[in-house]
């Protein structure tokens, strides 16, 4: 499928909507968002990277396996899991910071879970799509 | 008692299965990397057995949400039991398969997914909430799911088409059950929809809804009208994925049927009724299916089916004589079953094939592991003293006490199918004379020593727990009582979890 | 509101049953799917539908000042949606091998006999 409208829309799309992934991630918290929703969009701006200009492409500016963002986004969501039993707190307990940071806001450890959730998300997503939009 | 630490085992296998991803391909690091942490999954279990032995029931609440809110988990002494039971049969899963399992299938990431659905069902044991222990469910089958697929052959693809469809479709009528339950009672925590069921005036409702999840935990244990994608998918994944789902898959359903029946829906009579009829049914199919089975996986299959049955007659007499039977029986069936599809896989190993006509004069040429196994296969017989024999007088004194005759008509012709099929079996793999004119290939003999030595371990492992659960019946006999008891009179569970209500 | 969830829900379930009970591979996957979907209006409907406030405490409070939605039953359907959605993936890559191999939609036709492997 080639059309020059969607190239040239996606060139553009592309950077505004993991800008926008990102916001959702941060806002995740309190507020409608989060990890899961975050990570779909990324993966979508991929999707729609690929529709426009062909899948080996989209591995091309990927230049990492999507597969490889899993151990990565999991290890993230496991140490943010665990690290409250170091404290003797029970798991997945939230641990903040006490100044909020400029930009971004306050950090806890639930915002490292949603990062890992993130990350797993794409690589799941980028993976499944590519398995089977390359199987043809 | 509060116990941050309960969720160990669940996170040795995660951690496991994490840092196995990292060195994707590299199948000889994820092989080290697979039995050091069963083996450090093992101890952590052992060490969670026996603190729960010395202070009770132990809980967490995640999150640090108070019980009701938050999701709890609770480690009794049936949920610690099971978790060990797992944990032994992973370790010797994973040695056996870091022999036992073509390089190819490693490459695919055999071993993550495996330390995923150990994970799955760790939790699975352990989860004080319903709606967990239904996503724990969902992460056991999307790991089976993968485990059975793995090497892509066409008999196994097919197999999977039927394991997946029925498996799905238990986990919709699980959810759909869910959905209801939480509709009418408005809470998740099993140990508060023990109290809030009971204020509940519909009991129209209620039955109905325990009707969703026995057709779905029915399908995820294989009983008698449901069973009939487990002889048609079991015989196709590699035999170390198979053990894992002998042993272990088809008794998370038992393990959740337990459960659910002990704290939120206390059998009535339609319920133990129809329990009852499942079980007898289960049992006879069970068995006809198995005499007429030449390859031995399948045979195997349908003795799984056919033990099943015991156990949900256990669950159908819900007194607790009956309960004991079906732990003691339970505890027994992972241990065995297991082995026995690992014995499979080594007997394809050293006779080139699963077909029973085909292979013979095994015990010719390998006495010892001829013996070793020949214990394993009395013990599921249940030869006295051997674990098998024990939990069956329970089930019997209890159908003879309840006047169940059909049932103790069923649990006689299943034990002696069970030994009719294992006899014929040892005679024609193990003592006829191979039949002229097959050549077979044997496998196991140009394997280099330490392949040998890894290849039978796991097996003399288990076995060497099965002679433990038979020779040491009384302390088994023991926990079974503390685990019947908590399950016959939930408060000290309910307790446990929400806190002194009655104060 | 209600009426016309529970209207959906019975149809969707309807139609599950009827897909799944056909032959086909593709169609017992969809009809897998409408189920799903048709749990989770379940579960939707069974948690008491409340209009016009979701569970989002306002910036100026620390804690809910009205009548606001149940959001487990959304946490509940958001995890179903997630699994749901990876069980589907997996099951469309699943039917699409087998249906290389077998070239056959019919799941009658999935009864090659026991091959052997370890």
């Amino acid at each position: 499928m080639k059309s020059a409208i969607l190239q040239t829309a996606t060139r553009y799309l592309l950077p505004i909507l993991l800008l926008f992934s990102v916001f959702l991630l941060l806002r995740g918290h309190y507020h409608p968002g989060g990890g899961f929703v975050g990570g779909l969009v990324a993966s979508i701006a991929f999707v729609l990277h690929s529709f426009a200009n062909g899948t080996e492409n989209t591995m091309k500016i990927l230049r990492y396996k999507p597969l490889s963002l899993l151990p990565i986004g999991l290890a993230i969501s496991t140490a943010a899991v665990t690290l409250p039993l170091l404290l003797d707190l029970p798991p997945m307990t939230g641990l903040w910071l006490e100044e909020p940071i400029p930009v971004i806001g306050m950090i806890g450890s639930s915002l490292f879970f949603d990062l890992g959730v993130y990350l797993v998300v794409i690589g799941v997503v980028l993976t499944i799509l590519f398995t089977i939009a390359l199987n043809d | 008692m509060i116990d941050n630490h309960i969720l160990a085992p669940i996170f040795v296998q995660l951690f496991t299965a994490i840092l196995q991803l990292m060195f994707w391909r590299k199948t000889l690091t994820q092989r080290y990397l697979s039995v050091g942490g069963s083996l450090i999954g093992l101890m952590v279990a052992f060490r969670l057995f026996g603190r729960v032995q010395e202070s009770g029931i132990l809980t967490l609440n995640s999150a640090n949400w108070d019980a009701p809110f938050g999701i709890v988990f609770v480690a009794d002494t049936l949920s610690v039991t099971l978790v060990l039971l797992t944990s032994i049969a992973c370790f010797a899963v994973s040695i056996f398969s870091s022999v036992g399992l073509s390089r190819q299938r490693m490459l695919y990431g055999y071993f993550p997914i495996f330390h995923f659905l150990i994970m799955g069902l760790h939790g699975a044991f352990l989860t004080g909430d319903i709606f967990n222990l239904y996503v724990y469910f969902e992460v056991i089958i999307i790991s089976s799911f993968v485990l059975m697929t793995l090497g892509g052959r066409k008999a196994q693809l097919e197999g999977a088409v039927k394991y997946m469809a029925m498996n799905i479709l238990a986990s919709m009528f699980f959810l759909t059950g869910i959905g209801i339950l939480y509709g009418i009672t408005g809470s998740l925590n099993m140990a508060d929809l023990a109290l809030k069921i009971q204020e509940v005036q519909n009991k129209t409702l209620v039955g109905i809804t325990s009707c969703f999840f026995i057709i779905g935990f029915g399908i995820k244990s294989a009983v008698f009208p449901l069973y009939y994608w487990l002889p048609s998918s079991y015989h196709t994944p590699p035999s170390a994925v198979a053990a894992t789902f002998g042993g272990l898959l088809t008794k998370v359903g038992i393990y959740a049927m337990l459960r659910v029946f002990s704290l939120i829906f206390i059998p009535d009579d339609f319920i133990r009724t129809l329990l009852m009829v499942i079980a007898v049914l289960t049992i006879v199919t069970g068995a006809l299916g198995a005499l007429i089975k030449t390859n031995i996986r399948r045979l195997f299959s349908y003795l799984i089916v056919c033990h099943i049955g015991f156990m949900v007659g256990g669950i159908a007499m819900f007194s607790k004589v009956a309960l004991m039977g079906a732990v003691f029986y339970l505890i027994h069936d992972i241990m065995v079953k297991t082995n026995m599809f690992l014995i499979a896989g080594l007997i394809r190993q050293l006779g080139g094939t699963m077909d029973m006509n085909k292979l013979g004069g095994l015990y010719r040429d390998y006495p010892k592991i001829s013996l070793l196994i020949a214990l394993v296969l009395f013990s599921l017989v249940g030869i006295p003293p051997l674990s098998g024999f024990w939990p069956k007088i329970f089930l019997f004194q209890e159908a003879f006490t309840q006047e169940q005759y059909f049932y103790a008509a069923a649990l006689i012709l299943g034990s002696f199918v069970t030994l009719y099929v294992i006899a014929n079996m040892w005679a024609q793999v193990f003592w006829k004379n191979p039949p002229e004119g097959t050549t077979t290939e044997n496998l196991f003999a140009p394997m280099p020593p330490y392949r040998k030595i890894l290849m039978v371990l796991p097996i003399g492992l288990m076995a060497v727990a099965t002679l433990y659960i038979g020779l040491n019946a009384e302390a088994i006999v023991k926990i079974a009582d503390v685990i019947s008891t908590q399950l016959i009179d939930p408060t000290a569970y309910i307790e446990a979890v929400l806190g002194n209500k009655t104060d | 509101m209600e009426l016309l969830l529970v209207l959906i829900l019975g149809l969707l379930y309807a139609a599950g049953v009827y897909l799944i009970l056909r032959r086909s591979m593709v169609k017992l996957l969809l009809g897998i799917i409408l189920w799903g979907n048709g749990a989770n209006i379940l579960i939707f409907v069974l948690g008491k539908i409340t209009k016009g406030s979701p569970p989002v405490i306002d910036d100026a409070y620390r804690v809910f000042q009205d009548v606001y939605a149940d959001p487990i039953p959304q946490a509940l359907i958001l995890t179903a949606i997630v699994i749901s959605f990876g069980l589907t993936s997996f099951a469309i890559v699943l039917l699409k091998r087998v249906y290389a191999l077998v070239d056959s939609d019919d799941l009658d036709d999935l009864n090659t006999p026991e091959e052997e492997d370890i």
